[in-house]
């Protein structure tokens, strides 16, 4: 388990050691095999394999529709695919649940916003610590000392998420009110309260601008580097992309046609073809 | 006063997650309290404790119950008086074949059962939502009223189908006047108002509220849908047997399947509607709005001396009743409970603009 709950200062730490606090990139830690996915007639994906290693930042591009986020929503389990199974640490599932990805460390943001917007933000990323709380339905109900110690305890974790991604002002707020961007961060948040092992993020930085984009890629690259935490992230910024990842997976119409550092899949013909397009 | 939290700092989080963090809030709240255990029961008449405050207590216990369902899980149902009637007769039966069990260890027995009632209809909740769970929670209520109408045993084998009651003795205190069925009552919606409140800020309702906002998501981040769902509908069913069963003996003293139908389903839902979705004072102010505006406008036009036959009065009634609904839901969707937060947040700042 990444250890996760967030430290308090985590910007002034990540300046004076970044280099030296890099985890080392480890083992496989989840692989994607021949995985293929049809919604009906329609190919999302087809026969993908790929491997994320632990630690590691690995960016998933593709043109849109080149079924991105359908990846990512096969290997929590919302999707399930027809073909193709996937290895989690040393196991091997043909079906996986939400429920079962989330237990074993799997998170993940979404691309158009799927908060709680009724919820206050610290309620919205208290759910995510639900996985943890094992108070029974008798003990919440009276709200009895073990049950009210587990709230507080989990609270605690939750305000050094707060901490960590700049958001204090905003805790009390329901979430339907807050700008764009804060949303974002506490989807982040939420998806943090977990304590992932591996964090799936969906376009973390669409729909923002640049001083918004940096923050964001601060805050990514932080849980990255200071918990270890392995990072799937799918985003369009190509800039942003060559910056923060180990390794780039390009899908194109639902195969994989590039696997490798960013600069090895810059200069790949496949990838060059498909965003700009070839001479027939 | 208009500054009341000023100088109020948390400086723990057990300070901070309490039920009412504000000093004056706890103080209203018990001076509230104190109010209506010391002096109502002196001044009110028994005719209001019978047509107004009682009905609006024990409605109210179940408008608690439907909005944990609808307000804070997002599950529509249209058959909550059902739950209420499994109450009511696993209350009656209870008391009938097993005389000696306490009356609190009845109202806590018929909660469950009519909580595993409420957990088996709410089974198509896991598969299917919005209009048509709502026409699937449409058969509880009709398979319901079938079957106690039907079903002999559940009512004792009485000939006409209806059922009556003893006045019910606690300890040694037998609740036959109104007075004391309203301290009773009051005793029991101030326990369950808590627990919803307990519930409703735990983890099982941050399940249930992130089941009603995003679905998906919720799975995702590990809530069971099946979990949310299934304990949504028992612990709302559970709060609606308790209130029909209190319905049952301590308002209606005798009754038949009839007075638990659609019709009061659809109060229950009224009252919801009206008084704020996902909110506990919004069950209270719903369920006084219904009960006491019938009974207004019924009263208003004698005591200002407009002449109106019975007949007409009872028209007039409705119509001004289903207007008011519609006028309300126009300008505030979101009920009582957001006005009443709406002014709050203006208090804060008032008189300045910010």
């Amino acid at each position: 388990m990444a250890s996760i709950p967030v430290q308090a200062e985590p910007r002034a730490t990540v300046e004076h050691e970044a280099p030296a606090s890099r985890h080392r990139i480890g083992p496989v830690i989840l692989a994607v095999e021949h995985v293929s996915l049809r919604f009906g007639g329609v190919k999302a994906i087809s026969d993908v394999s790929f491997e994320v290693r632990e630690h590691e930042v690995l960016a998933i591009i593709g043109p849109n529709g080149a079924g991105k986020s359908s990846m990512l929503n096969v290997i929590n389990g919302v999707y399930q695919p027809q073909q193709g199974t996937i290895r989690f640490r040393d196991r091997t599932f043909d079906l996986m649940t939400p429920h079962r990805a989330a237990s074993m460390g799997i998170a993940r943001t979404f691309q158009n916003l799927a908060l709680f917007k009724g919820m206050t933000v610290v309620d919205n990323i208290l759910t995510g610590r639900n996985l943890r709380m094992k108070a029974g339905i008798l003990a919440q109900a009276l709200r009895i000392g073990p049950a009210e110690r587990e709230e507080i305890r989990h609270r605690e974790a939750v305000e050094r998420i707060i901490d960590f991604l700049e958001i204090q002002a905003h805790r009390k707020t329901p979430v339907g009110r807050l700008p764009y961007g804060l949303q974002k961060r506490v989807d982040l948040g939420r998806a943090l309260a977990s304590e992932p092992d591996v964090l799936l993020l969906d376009e973390p930085m669409a729909g923002m601008n640049v001083e918004e984009k940096q923050d964001m890629c601060r805050f990514v690259l932080d849980v990255n580097e200071q918990y270890g935490t392995t990072i799937v992230l799918i985003e369009h910024d190509m800039s942003v992309v060559m910056d923060i990842s180990d390794r780039v997976v390009v899908l194109d119409y639902g195969r994989k046609i590039g696997d490798g550092t960013p600069d090895e899949v810059r200069h790949d013909k496949a990838v060059i073809d498909a965003y700009l397009g070839t001479t027939h | 006063m208009f500054f009341r939290e000023n100088g109020q700092f948390k400086s723990t989080y057990r300070a901070d997650m309490q039920l009412l963090p504000i000093v004056q809030d706890r103080w209203f709240m018990l001076g509230v309290i104190a109010l209506a255990f010391l002096a109502v029961p002196f001044v009110a008449t028994d005719y209001l404790f019978l047509s107004i405050i009682n009905p609006f207590l024990i409605l109210t216990l179940a408008a608690i119950g439907l909005n944990l369902l609808v307000g804070y899980c997002g599950q529509i149902s249209i058959g909550h008086a059902a739950f209420m009637a499994w109450g009511a007769y696993a209350a009656y039966n209870l008391v009938q074949r097993v005389p000696m069990l306490n009356f609190l260890v009845v109202l806590v027995l018929a909660g469950l059962i009519a909580a595993l009632v409420g957990m088996f209809f709410g089974i198509p909740s896991l598969r299917i939502k919005g209009l048509y769970l709502a026409v699937a929670t449409l058969a509880a209520q009709f398979f319901t009223d079938w079957i106690f109408a039907r079903v002999k045993w559940f009512t004792n084998y009485a000939h006409s189908g209806s059922v009556s009651t003893a006045p019910v003795t606690l300890f040694d205190w037998t609740l036959d006047t109104p007075r004391d069925k309203y301290l009773f009552l009051l005793g029991v919606l101030i326990v369950f108002t808590l627990i919803a409140k307990n519930l409703t800020r735990g983890h099982l309702g941050r399940a249930w509220m992130a089941t009603r906002d995003m679905d998906v998501a919720a799975e995702v981040i590990g809530i069971r849908p099946v979990y949310a769902k299934l304990t949504a509908f028992g612990v709302s069913s559970f709060y609606c047997g308790v209130a029909g069963a209190l319905w049952g003996f301590l308002q209606l003293g005798s009754w038949e399947p009839l007075a638990f139908d659609l019709n009061l389903s659809f109060s229950l839902l009224f009252m919801i509607i009206i008084g704020g979705m996902g909110s506990i004072l919004g069950s209270y102010l719903g369920a006084a709005f219904i009960v006491v505006l019938p009974i207004a406008l019924n009263q208003i036009p004698r005591k200002i001396g407009v002449p109106l036959s019975t007949a007409m009065a009872a028209n007039v009634e409705f119509m001004i009743f289903g207007s008011l609904i519609v006028l309300f839901l126009v300008l505030e969707p979101h009920g009582l409970a957001r006005l009443w937060a709406i002014g709050k947040e203006k208090l804060r700042l008032w008189p300045f603009p910010h």
